[in-house]
């Protein structure tokens, strides 16, 4: 699983790219986190991607909410865009969309 | 026409992936759809993480996972996967508890608790057995083609209706 970050005007792009499962997310936790911490001041909101996802399960459930709680500390709100039908139907479940709004 | 296949693999993170995309190559035997697919892999994926995570120590290179699955296909063209995912770890202590949603002993890892409701959810069949000290087993149905079938069937209903 990797992680590319973007600053799209006042947004900051996260792109998911891989598989994200409990093994391959661990780096991928830490390395959102850091971005994280380093965008505070300058960034309104942080939209994760997951156009390029490949694989997912409940461990991506685990991801969102936990970044979802690190950027809400620093003030920034969380959202998720370009799901495929298999996340969409993992992160509906789970009523992860209550909190991360998709877009 | 059946088909069948044992793995037997160290519990370790790096095998997640290729449980799951083992049981997947297997069950292209069914001619599954994407979406089949998807659900497969997914289920697969969460029993394979929970013994992998869950039932053994960490570090200990010991430890096992059986995987094995029975396809058979069925003569109107859908077909029945059956999985059965194996440890012979620690075992779960409360069984009723840990398939409830949002469950989990280990929320300080950012785990959802979910593994259990997405198998349930994503399969049309499952099953857990577990004693401590002694291990666990998850077995799963999944039904290939339902849909495609049942569309079938719709259609060759039209068709005689009309000739009728």
């Amino acid at each position: 699983m990797q992680v590319y970050a973007e600053n799209r005007g006042d947004s900051l792009y996260l792109s998911l790219k891989g598989e994200m499962d409990e093994h391959s997310a661990v780096r991928a936790r830490s390395y959102a986190d850091r971005l994280a911490e380093a965008s505070v001041g300058g960034v309104r909101r942080a939209v994760f991607d997951l156009g390029d996802v490949s694989f997912m399960d409940s461990t991506g459930i685990g991801f969102l909410i936990g970044r979802y709680k690190k950027f809400s500390s620093l003030g920034i709100p969380v959202y998720v865009t370009n799901l495929s039908s298999a996340t969409d139907k993992i992160l509906k479940m789970s009523g992860v969309y209550t909190i991360i709004p998709k877009i | 026409m059946n088909n069948y296949m044992k793995l037997e693999i160290t519990a370790r993170g790096e095998n997640e992936g290729f449980a799951r995309s083992a049981v997947a190559a297997f069950a292209l035997f069914l001619n599954p759809s994407l979406s089949e697919l998807s659900d497969i892999k997914t289920a697969v994926s969460e029993a394979v993480t929970n013994s992998v995570v869950h039932a053994y120590e960490k570090g200990n290179e010991q430890g096992k996972v059986f995987i094995e699955c029975f396809a058979k296909r069925e003569e109107n063209g859908g077909g029945q996967l059956h999985i059965c995912i194996q440890d012979f770890g620690c075992g779960i202590e409360d069984v009723e508890r840990a398939v409830s949603p949002f469950y989990t002993t280990l929320p300080e890892d950012e785990r959802s608790g979910m593994g259990f409701t997405i198998m349930k959810t994503f399969m049309h069949g499952f099953s857990l057995e577990s004693k401590k000290g002694e291990g666990t087993t998850v077995r799963m149905l999944k039904r290939i083609g339902l849909e495609r079938v049942c569309e079938e069937m719709l259609q060759q209903g039209e068709k005689t209706e009309i000739h009728a």
